[in-house]
Formats: structure tokens, C-alpha cells, sequence
């Protein structure tokens, strides 16, 4: 046989991430470095009214700011390597990263928002010079409406948990309204539901009353009954919960809680797999929410910024976050900032445009029909995934004699675990040996050992095959190689961290003043 | 760094399980099965554990201490390891106390880890020997093993002692501060009523506690709640804790989750006993507690059944329970101070039942249960009830009658 100029590759990927051990970018810092040479002022304007004296006291700095000094090829080269070392989802096939729906983002969307109409405008511009902008937040305000059936939305949250903040103020305010703001103290959720439900609401000021699933993983229903009361200021819930399982009897559950007075809110972290199928108003639900960067396709960006989305009926639409977005007979935009009962602001202006762009032409680039088509595929290829990755020995699904899933499946390695003593987290480890993401679960792991995987409608046949190869390869070395398994990653950037240096706020550092001053010695040059 | 690691094995460990009799305690029941041909798991398991740390102990010069003869001796010199044998003499054939002697050994030789195989009768036994002194690890060998201190299996057994003792040397290296401090917690030991077993009824008591090595669990940023366990017990303790600050006096049942409510507020408290203690007091007049604004006083301590019943018809008393060994059980196991007659004088109302998330979450899906020998009680204690899981939070879950078979 002739033999190829290229080598044929093997069906598993000999992987191997780039380790640059790069310092941190303070310690990078040279003084005089400059990456842009400020131009000194115009001797025109300083002969007029003089040089720095221009600047009022009160805006001026007494101290420069202790920033790194570097040069332009630096900082560039400093960002690329730290780039190389991460695993995003535009070069690792990023099903493994269950309820967090790793969709494609459309490139195109890069240009558009770049567009200076939009990337140059100030966001105190006059409303009558940013029609456009105005125009593109109100059109997909009544786009999300449409989807979801609620009355109003607000795309003004900067984040999806942002948007859950805003529903939860809502609900408060509306009960205060109502005078029943001070007996109304308990949100209830449940325990496979996001938990920024229960974070919020806790943030809030609210008692938190998680309900654990029936034997066969469908939330309580009677469990909710006894939680109940008087005292329930809203019931706030995903569907389908993150073990990817459809609660059909969700209008029930909306019912029982409005029979108590209390208000239903529905959180839509996983509605890429009910896109055109079903919506929050149709069960009954008072309010509902949107992370715009999993279901309509804006980047996750490492943690933000994001955009949610708030729907709301007609009843709460007063306490909407303000100013709000009004489109006038006339066809002109403004801002009406003129509702006494909105909860105010809860991001800067009128929320992360760039965002509200890029979910705004996604939107239009599928239509209405291919917006079911998304759910569809998402929901197929959800199962294919499953027909492949449970026929890897050791792996099952958790509520197997359930077996109705929608857009993703919380799986479990119990037997795996049980006979080669390899546990779920060092699978994940052994995975990133592949460059591939993979997850557990949100704690307590009330399914043991469990993984999520959620392949959405961005992931070819053979990408799914692929990373289902990768997840029985790392199966197959947990029973004949543990070894390698538990002792992983040996072939990503960085090895295993420690907890304690995120959960100890006497070690934790999210600033270099921090790191200084938490971490005597941190910093000096050696 | 030199790192000591005892290893002791209970030689006739899980000899009951095979057998069919429910366990292996005491000498007549390891009689009988050593007929019905019931063989030990304990020295195969412990091979399997000593082979997997071979390249760890010679690579660091650890020390291997093993108790003597059957106990871990002969197994150590089978694998070719160097070993130290504990000086403690054993009787023949060896029994429970030869287990507390050499733990008690181990204790006093100061090893950095002490690993056993057995199951729960002989970390029972280990723990009456070293109790926290030091951190132990159990090698699930025995046919019961409802405590909290054994890995799942040898290998995880290994993975564990390794992952810890490796975080001990990079201790000793006094400037690495980013170094995560080897972790341990305590957990419950619990047994099981052998003789109740076989008639099939499943009666856990809680025995004992001893402090085992935390599981190294490295989580993605997607978790909010504490990963570890020992985290969650304290959230719960704060939040009952707070609950106790109103000064009613409030019966704490056995357990580590009680037993941390009663240190959150400055107290001894029993592990294994009733406890009655009242919050709210300021620290000026008590002394110094953990919350200054709200430090305890204990009541009473290890009260009985009739001392209880006494305050519970005399006033308003609160019984705050957690959830007892693997089963789930609230009432009638381990705490049956908590009579019909005090747990009706007090109220359903009154009872106060704390879990951390996980050990909800570890139930998977079961009912928790009562068995208090009275039906009528059962059914006042049973149906959907707020479990407090941490400061301002609760679960709601199933509590039933017992379902044993």
C-alpha cells in the first residue's frame, strides 16, 4: 500500500494541550513598557487654558493607577497562549458541560455588533440618535414574548442569574403591593432545578424550601402540596430539570401554588429543547426567564457578560426593571423611566447590547419554524448520544425505568464506580486528556457518580461519536489502567487544584491587590 | 518528609457475610461460619491496598506499622513490604479487645494515617482504641458497613491515603501556603443490633465517631453548595444553632450534626446521648463561645427516658434529631430516650429534624423512617416534613414508617 503523505489519523485523538507557563500578567509588568503612546496635548488647547491644570481636582488621580506595564506584542502574545490553554467552545466539542447548552455562536454576529452605529454609541446618547438600538432590544422583547406567551419582557439583566435576581425582586414587589410583602417569606424550588433559584432567592432575603423528586425523578407533587402555605411567596422551577426529564404535570403544580396566593416563575435555563413546542404562559406561569447565551446562541464569554431575559403577564408587568423600552404610535423609540412600581435598575443602562444583537439575529436567521427545528434536533440529538454513551459498561442513566429525556441526561457511573473505584470527578480529569469538557453535577449528587451531557443542535453525528469514543476510552482505562485514570490530566495545561483556594475567603484572591495582600511574597521577581 | 501508616486487620472480618449470618460478631457466630465455610475478605483487601501504595512507600521512605500476627504482620510480609510490628501481644484466637489495643497502640505511636480492614463492628472497635486521636481509614471487609469511614472499595481506599499523606508532606513544607491542609472529618460509627438483623429487623446504633481523611473531590465552578460534607454539618449546626438563641430548652439527640449545634454554642454535649442545652445567653455571663451573642447552657446531659418525659410534661421542650446512620432512621434507633410518651408530650410541632444536602441526597430517594414501637406515634412523626439543611433553608421530605424486610 502506498504510504500517504499524511498520516491517517487514529479514532481517538492524540490530544495534547499547550502548557506555556505563562506568569500572571502583573508579573509580566516592565516599568516604561507602553503599549500606545498617548499623544501630549495639542499646543493649541494648552496654551489656552494650560495642561493638566485642565483636569478638575475632583476627576483627577493622585496616584496612577498600578497597571502592567507592557508592550502591544506582549499583551497579545500573553493573551493568545492563555487562550491556547483553555477549552471553549469553539475547538472542544463541548457536550460534557451538561445544562449549560455549549451551542454554537454564530461568527457573523462578531461583524454585526461591531458595527460603530452600535459599538460607538454612548449609552447616555440622546434615545432620538439610537433609534436603532432601541428599535433591536423592543423587537426582541416581543420576540422572547412570543416564545414564551408572558405579556412583557425586559432583556435588561446582564446574565441569566441576573434575570432570576430581577423575577425574584419582581415577586417581592408584587406581594408588598399587595401588603402581603412581610408574610410572604418562603420561595420554594426544587432540588434539580438551577440553583440560582434557590441563590437568589436566598440573596433576597427569602427561606429557601427545596423538594426532592419522586422514585421515579418527576418533581413532588405532593410534596409541593405540603410546602405550601400562606406564607409561599412563589414557586420557582425548571422544566425540563436538569436530569433532562419533562415534568408533564407542570400546570398542576402552577395551580396549587396560585391556590395559596403565591406566583409561579419559570425558570427556562433548559428551553432549547421546548423552543415552538411548549411556553411558560400555556402552564400558567406569572413570570419566566431566558439565559440569552444558552438557548439564542450569545457566547457564555468565561462567565459573562451575559443576557437574560424576563417575561412577565400583564399583572407584574409595573414591576418590570426600568427604564423600559416603548415604541410610540408614531413608530419612534424612547425610554420610559416613569413606572413608580418598577423595581429600578438591575444592570447598567439598558442591559448588554452586543448580546441583545447577536440573540436578536440568531432569532431572525431561524425563524419561528427553525426555532422548533433547534428543540427538535437538540432533543434527537440528545438521544443518539444516550444509544451511544449507555452502551459503555458501567454507565447508566439516573431514573433509568423513566426514559422520556428532552435536551440532555444526567447519567451515573454508580457501577463503574463501584467496581473499579474510580470515581465521576476522575473521569472528568481524564477527559480533559482528550480535550473535552465534562461535568458532574450541581451538589448534593443526589444521582450518584453522575455526569450531564448535553449535546444541543450544534454537534455533528460524527463529533458525537467522537466524544462518545472519549467517554468509553476513559471507561475502558478506569477498569484495565486506573492508574492513568486516577492520576490524570497528563496531558491538559494544569494539574489538579485545590478547593480550598476558591472556598476559603482567607485564600481566595479575584484581584492582584488581593493576591498581594493575602499572599506575602506573591509577585517578587526572582 | 517520613510518613508513618499503621495498617491493622480484623482477621475474621465479613467471615459471616458469605455464611449467610448477618455479620461476625463474637467468637460463637465465627465458629459457626468458619463451618459453613465463610472466608475473611480483610487480608485480601488489605493486599490489595498495601500493593497499590507499594510505589508510595518506597519512593518516600514511609514507615509501614502493622499490628502483629493475623492482625497485619503476616499480610505485610507476604507483599515483601518493609514493615514495623506494633509491640502489643494478641490472644488466641484474636478478639474485639485485640483490635482496641492495637488502635490504642497505633494512637500512641502516632502514625499519620491508620488504615483497617473490617466493617463496622471493628471500626466500633477501633475507634473505642484511638477514638480522634488519629485519622483513620476503614478497607470495606466486613458484611456491615453503615459508618461513614470506609472508602468504596481497596482502590478508592488507596487513592484516598495516598491523596492525604501526600498533602501532610506538602504540609510539613511551612511556606507553600497555597497548599491545601490535609482535610479530615469526623464521621459516625454505626452498628447494627447483629442479633435484631438476623431476625430481620435493621436497628443501627450509633457507636462511636472517628476522624477519616476527607475524599479529595475537585468540582468544576458550577457548584454552589459545599461540596464537603464537613461543611454542610456546620451550616446546619449554625443555622439550629440560631434556633436556640429564643432559650428554649432543646433536646439534642445523638449525633455528629447535634453534637455540632451543641459546639456551635460553646458546649461539650455527648455525642451518643440525649443532651438538653437552651441558647441565647451572652457571652459575658457564660464565658467565651463560638457566637458571643449566643452561647449555650447545658441542661442536662446523657438524660434519660423519664428526665426527659419530666421536662417535656413540666414546660415547652424542643427535640432537634438528625438523621442516624445510612438508613435514615429520625426515632427509635440509637435514641430511644425519645419514647412515645415524650415525643407526644412534646408535639410534632416541636421536633426539629436537621441533615446536611448530601446525606438527603444519599438516601436516593427513600422515605426517612421512624420506628418508635408505637403505630400511633409513627403515624404523628410520618408524611412530608421541613427538614432544616442550613441557615435560612429546608427541604421538604418523605418521612415513613419503617419498611424493613
Amino acid at each position: 500500500m502506498t504510504r500517504l503523505p499524511v498520516a491517517p489519523k487514529p479514532p481517538l485523538r492524540r490530544f495534547h494541550q499547550a502548557r506555556w507557563d505563562e506568569p500572571i500578567v502583573f508579573e509580566l509588568s516592565t516599568p516604561g513598557s507602553r503599549g500606545v503612546g498617548v499623544p501630549g496635548v495639542d499646543p493649541a488647547i494648552d496654551a489656552a487654558i494650560g495642561d493638566e491644570a485642565a483636569l478638575p481636582a475632583a476627576i483627577r488621580r493622585e496616584n496612577p493607577p498600578a497597571l502592567p506595564e507592557l508592550a502591544q506584542p506582549q499583551v497579545l502574545r500573553h493573551y493568545v497562549r492563555l487562550s491556547q490553554e483553555n477549552l471553549g467552545a469553539d475547538f472542544n466539542i463541548d457536550v460534557g458541560q451538561g445544562t449549560c447548552t455549549m451551542k454554537y455562536s454564530p461568527k457573523v454576529n462578531e461583524v454585526l455588533i461591531r458595527d460603530p452605529r452600535l459599538y460607538d454609541t454612548h449609552p447616555c446618547q440622546d434615545p432620538a440618535d439610537a433609534q436603532g438600538t432601541l428599535e433591536i432590544v423592543h423587537r426582541l422583547e416581543r420576540m422572547l414574548a412570543e416564545i414564551s406567551g408572558m405579556d412583557a419582557v425586559t432583556v435588561q439583566p446582564a446574565a441569566g442569574s441576573a434575570a432570576i435576581w430581577a423575577n425574584v425582586s419582581m415577586i417581592r414587589a408584587y406581594h408588598a403591593s399587595r401588603g402581603e410583602g412581610a408574610q410572604r417569606d418562603e420561595i420554594i424550588t426544587t432540588i434539580f432545578s438551577h440553583p440560582s433559584n434557590a441563590a437568589c432567592a436566598k440573596t433576597a432575603g427569602y427561606k429557601v424550601i427545596t423538594l426532592y423528586p419522586d422514585e421515579h425523578g418527576y418533581p413532588d407533587l405532593a410534596a409541593l402540596k405540603a410546602a405550601l402555605s400562606d406564607r409561599t411567596a412563589a414557586l420557582l422551577i425548571t422544566n425540563p430539570e436538569d436530569t433532562g426529564i419533562y415534568n408533564p404535570r407542570i400546570a398542576e403544580f402552577v395551580a396549587a401554588v396560585h391556590e395559596v396566593g403565591g406566583l409561579a416563575c419559570y425558570d427556562q435555563a433548559n428551553a432549547n429543547g421546548i423552543l415552538g413546542i411548549t411556553r411558560a404562559r400555556d402552564a400558567g406561569f406569572d413570570l419566566c426567564h431566558f439565559n440569552l447565551h444558552k438557548t439564542f446562541s450569545t457566547p457564555h464569554a468565561c462567565g459573562g457578560p451575559a443576557a437574560g431575559a424576563c417575561g412577565v403577564t400583564e399583572a407584574l408587568e409595573p414591576f418590570l426593571p426600568g427604564p423600559v423600552v416603548v415604541r410610540d404610535d408614531d413608530g419612534t423609540y424612547r425610554l420610559d423611566a416613569d413606572r413608580p412600581q418598577s423595581i429600578g435598575k438591575v444592570s447598567p443602562f439598558y442591559g448588554v447590547i452586543p448580546n441583545i444583537v447577536r440573540a436578536y439575529t440568531w432569532i431572525m436567521t431561524m425563524g419561528a419554524e427553525g426555532l422548533r427545528e433547534v428543540a427538535e434536533i437538540a432533543a434527537l440529538n440528545n438521544n443518539y448520544l444516550a444509544h451511544q454513551i449507555l452502551q459503555i459498561p458501567g454507565a447508566s442513566m439516573g431514573y433509568p425505568e423513566t426514559d422520556a429525556r428532552i435536551e440532555q441526561i444526567r447519567y451515573t457511573w454508580q457501577e463503574l464506580t463501584e467496581q473499579a473505584g474510580i470515581s465521576t470527578e476522575q473521569i472528568g480529569w481524564r477527559a480533559a486528556d482528550f480535550g473535552v469538557h465534562y461535568w458532574s453535577s450541581h451538589h448534593p449528587f443526589v444521582i450518584p457518580e453522575p455526569f450531564t451531557l448535553e449535546p444541543t443542535e450544534s454537534y455533528s453525528r460524527g463529533e458525537l461519536d467522537e466524544y462518545a469514543r472519549i467517554i468509553a476510552e476513559v471507561a475502558r482505562e478506569a477498569r484495565e489502567d486506573p492508574e492513568t485514570v486516577r492520576t490524570a490530566p497528563h496531558r491538559s495545561t494544569v494539574h489538579l487544584t485545590g478547593h480550598k483556594d476558591f472556598d476559603d475567603p482567607d485564600r481566595w484572591a479575584v484581584t492582584w491587590r488581593a493576591y498581594l495582600r493575602k499572599y506575602p511574597g506573591a509577585g517578587a521577581r526572582p | 518528609m517520613t510518613r508513618t501508616v499503621g495498617l491493622l486487620v480484623n482477621p475474621v472480618a465479613g467471615l459471616g457475610g458469605a455464611a449467610g449470618l448477618a455479620g461476625s460478631d463474637g467468637a460463637d457466630v465465627q465458629r459457626r461460619a468458619a463451618q459453613r465455610g465463610g472466608v475473611s475478605r480483610a487480608a485480601e483487601r488489605a493486599t490489595a491496598v498495601l500493593n497499590d501504595l507499594r510505589s508510595m512507600l518506597s519512593a518516600h521512605d514511609d514507615v509501614l506499622v502493622v499490628a502483629p500476627g493475623v492482625m497485619g504482620e503476616t499480610i505485610a510480609a507476604a507483599t515483601g513490604l518493609d514493615a514495623t510490628v506494633l509491640d502489643v501481644s494478641l490472644s488466641a484466637p484474636t478478639s474485639a479487645a485485640d483490635t482496641t489495643r492495637c488502635a490504642a497502640a497505633f494512637a500512641a505511636a502516632g502514625v499519620d494515617l491508620l488504615l483497617f480492614a473490617g466493617g463496622d463492628g471493628t471500626a466500633a472497635d477501633v475507634a473505642r482504641g484511638c477514638g480522634e486521636r488519629i485519622p483513620v481509614l476503614g478497607i470495606p471487609s466486613g458484611v456491615k458497613m453503615y459508618s461513614g469511614c470506609f472508602a468504596v472499595n481497596p482502590r478508592a481506599a488507596a487513592d484516598i491515603a495516598r491523596h492525604f499523606l501526600a498533602g501532610r508532606a506538602a504540609d510539613a513544607v511551612a511556606d507553600s501556603a497555597s497548599v491545601s491542609a490535609p482535610a479530615t472529618e469526623t464521621v459516625e460509627v454505626v452498628d447494627l443490633d447483629e442479633e435484631a438483623l438476623r431476625d430481620g429487623l435493621v436497628r443501627p446504633r450509633l457507636t462511636a465517631s472517628l476522624r477519616v481523611p476527607v475524599a479529595p473531590t475537585v468540582q468544576s465552578r458550577k457548584a454552589p453548595t459545599a461540596a464537603n460534607v464537613a461543611e454542610q454539618v456546620a451550616a446546619v449546626a449554625a443555622a439550629a444553632a440560631e434556633l436556640l438563641a429564643d432559650g428554649v430548652p432543646t433536646a439534642l439527640g445523638p449525633g455528629g450534626t447535634t453534637h455540632a449545634v451543641a459546639a456551635r454554642l460553646g458546649l461539650p454535649g455527648t455525642l451518643l446521648g440525649v443532651d438538653i442545652a437552651c441558647g441565647g445567653d451572652s457571652a459575658s455571663d457564660h464565658g467565651v463561645g463560638s457566637d458571643s451573642a449566643n452561647v449555650g447552657r447545658l441542661l442536662a446531659e446523657g438524660a434519660s427516658e423519664p428526665e426527659l418525659y419530666d421536662w417535656a410534661t413540666r414546660g415547652l421542650l424542643r427535640i432537634m434529631v438528625s438523621v442516624i446512620g445510612g438508613q435514615g432512621f429520625l426515632f427509635g434507633r440509637g435514641n430511644q430516650q425519645f419514647s412515645p410518651r415524650v415525643l407526644g408530650a412534646v408535639g410534632a410541632a416541636n421536633i426539629v429534624i436537621l441533615a446536611p444536602e448530601a446525606k438527603l441526597a444519599a438516601l436516593g430517594g427513600r422515605p426517612l423512617l421512624v420506628d418508635t414501637g408505637d403505630a400511633d406515634t409513627d403515624a404523628l412523626l410520618s408524611g412530608y416534613r421541613r427538614i432544616l439543611t442550613g441557615p435560612g433553608q429546608w427541604a421538604v421530605y418523605p418521612v415513613g414508617e419503617r419498611t424493613d424486610r
